[in-house]
């Protein structure tokens, strides 16, 4: 399997005024192309970190990342971002948000009219073809993150970097579009890492769980194979013995193995 | 007092009308701001009932207020033997308003020519003024390097009272308009600068990231994200500025004389007409409010509901 992201030996410390704070340490991680992976860990251990580090946001304080067996200098447009808070223009229409994307990529090659229709069919694969000419204050909040997802998809990334994408949500909103985006991925194929911290989101949607350690000095503690056929269906699953089994570990690895002390 | 009813009252009259249109910021920088009472066409919503009794809350605290106001200076005026009511006063205004452009030489002119001779000061002023503090702003906000050089300079000479500027305005241009003009330039320079640095510095990271992950281009970074999400901030430091330059104009006038409304109150003190010094306050606060609703209506144009 050839991986399209290599993290070797990655640490990462912040400055803060209390000294030097390491969040991660000797993280090593490959992604295959075409893999959905989905990172979960307690809250604050430094998820966010890693996913913003392979999206070039921040670059790490020692080893060595790779994207395409090149060093990832900086963020760019190959690993599309979407962010947890959606992080839509609020100046701009849906419309005008996914097209600030598309054009951006796509002007050398396509017209004007390409460059539209582009945009219009990131919006339909979301269906949210509907609400293109509103500002995001205008539409709900699953609907932002919808253009979100438009947005990082329309792009065409190789990868497609997700933090939390539907941590904001309540459980139905959160469901409809964890199986909209189950359809997308199929579409399109895509290399997909995610942060979540929902045990039931990370088996659900992704081939492999990366499982990270407490911090601080944070590393990846176990990854789980998630064996289950695609397409998944979420009601047919939750009879599945397998998906019962990867929740397991999960849960044990969570719970057991790296109890959150009481803070 | 009056402000802080009629406001609230506002706040429970127009729930129909657009969200609040003071923004966050001008909350931060302690204004509070007043949107006159304007007659908005009835919604179809509410019934009948509904309706009237929302007009009602509107229309009578800030009647009550307004009546209050008038008892007092009645009460006032009949205790004292110069200090007009508001009778006397009205009918003044009556004739003084009949009419407001004439002009019987320089130091005779309707009080039409004296508000607008104000007008253009602080217009001129106060261009000028945007012209240079939003740029710099601008550069402030987006160079840390600056920032330091220039923020020791403007925090001293920020909280100089504008009018000490007046001498060095005369000495430097030799006239008294241009000196005026130049009073209302520095003051109301300061907001615009600091008003447009601090929203370039409070540029949420998020929009900056997403800039960064689509590689855009510096032109359109600068189109697309800096100079949307400094507007409000911008606005803000534009409505400081206005209101404090017409604050300002009337006690330069005072000073340098010439025509204006400033001067204009100062003649008629002279002239011991007191009725038209209270004409003129009411004008320059009807001028001042009107001003400052005009910039609120675009500040609402602007801001994007709730980002
Ligand atoms: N810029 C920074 N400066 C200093 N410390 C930071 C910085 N960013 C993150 N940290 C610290 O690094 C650790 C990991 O943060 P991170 O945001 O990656 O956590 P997370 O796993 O994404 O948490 P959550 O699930 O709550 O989003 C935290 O302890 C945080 O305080
Ligand atoms: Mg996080």
């Amino acid at each position: 399997m050839n991986a399209i992201v290599k993290v070797e030996n990655v640490g990462m410390a912040f400055e803060t005024t209390k000294g030097s704070f390491v969040a991660l340490k000797d993280v090593n991680l490959q992604i295959r192309t075409g893999e959905v992976v989905s990172l979960i860990g307690h809250s604050g251990c430094g998820k966010s970190t890693l996913l913003n580090l392979i999206a070039g946001l921040t670059l790490p304080t020692s080893g060595v990342m790779l994207c395409n067996g090149r060093e990832i200098a900086g963020p760019g447009p190959e690993r599309a971002v979407v962010f947890q808070n959606h992080s839509l223009l609020p100046w701009l229409n849906c419309f005008e948000n996914v097209y600030l994307a598309v054009e951006r990529v796509f002007s050398a090659r396509d017209g004007k009219e390409a460059l539209r229709a582009r945009t219009n069919a990131a919006l339909e694969m979301v269906h949210m073809g509907h609400a293109a000419q509103k500002l995001p204050h205008e539409i709900s909040g699953g609907m932002k993150q919808r253009i979100g997802i438009a947005r990082a998809f329309a792009m065409e990334p190789k990868i497609l970097l997700m933090d939390e994408p539907f941590g904001a949500l309540d459980a139905l909103t959160r469901a409809a579009l964890q199986d909209e985006l189950i359809g997308v991925m199929a579409k399109t194929g895509a290399t997909v890492v995610m942060v979540t911290h929902d045990v039931d989101e990370a088996v659900l949607l992704s081939d492999r769980v990366v499982m990270m350690t407490n911090g601080p000095a944070a590393t990846i503690g176990e990854i789980l194979d998630v064996k289950l056929t695609k397409p998944r269906d979420r009601l047919q699953l939750a009879h599945d013995p397998h998906f019962a089994e990867c929740r397991a570990a999960i849960l044990e690895f969570l719970y057991q193995k790296q109890m959150k002390k009481a803070a | 007092m009056t402000t802080a009813t009629l406001s609230t009252a506002l706040d429970q009259g127009l729930e129909h009308v657009e969200p609040a249109a003071v923004t966050a910021d001008a909350v931060k920088s302690g204004t509070t701001s007043v949107t006159p009472p304007v007659a908005s066409p009835a919604p179809r919503g509410p019934s009948l009932g509904e309706r009237l009794g929302g007009f009602m809350r509107r229309v009578i605290p800030p009647f009550l207020g307004l009546a209050l106001v008038l008892g007092v200076w009645a009460l006032v005026a009949m205790k004292s033997a110069d200090f007009p009511g508001p009778g006397k006063t009205f009918d003044a205004a009556v004739v003084l308003f009949s009419d407001p452009f004439y002009s019987n030489g320089p130091n005779d002119q309707g009080i039409g020519w004296n508000i607008l001779a104000s007008l253009k000061r602080v217009a001129v002023g106060f261009g000028v003024a945007a012209l240079v503090g939003i740029p710099l702003g601008f550069i402030i906000g987006r160079f840390a390097f600056m920032n330091a050089m220039l923020e020791p300079i403007i925090s001293l000479l920020r909280p100089v009272s504008p009018l000490a500027w007046l001498p060095i305005g005369l000495m430097v241009f030799k006239a008294a308009d241009p000196a005026s003009t130049w009073t209302i330039f520095i003051c109301s320079i300061w907001p615009m600068i600091l008003n447009t640095a601090q929203g370039v510095q409070r540029v949420p990271q998020d929009y900056l990231n997403v800039a960064r992950v689509l590689n855009l281009s510096e032109f359109r970074i600068i189109t697309k994200i800096l100079f949307p999400s400094v507007l409000p901030y911008m606005l803000t430091g534009i409505r400081l500025s206005i209101g404090t330059a017409w604050l300002v104009i009337v006690a330069a006038e005072m000073l340098t004389g010439g025509v204006g409304i400033g001067f204009w109150v100062w003649d008629e003190w002279n002239n011991l007409k007191v009725e038209h010094i209270l004409i003129a306050i009411f004008v320059i606060g009807i001028v001042g409010l009107l001003l400052e609703y005009l910039l609120l209506l675009i500040a609402r144009r602007f801001s994007y509901g709730a980002n």
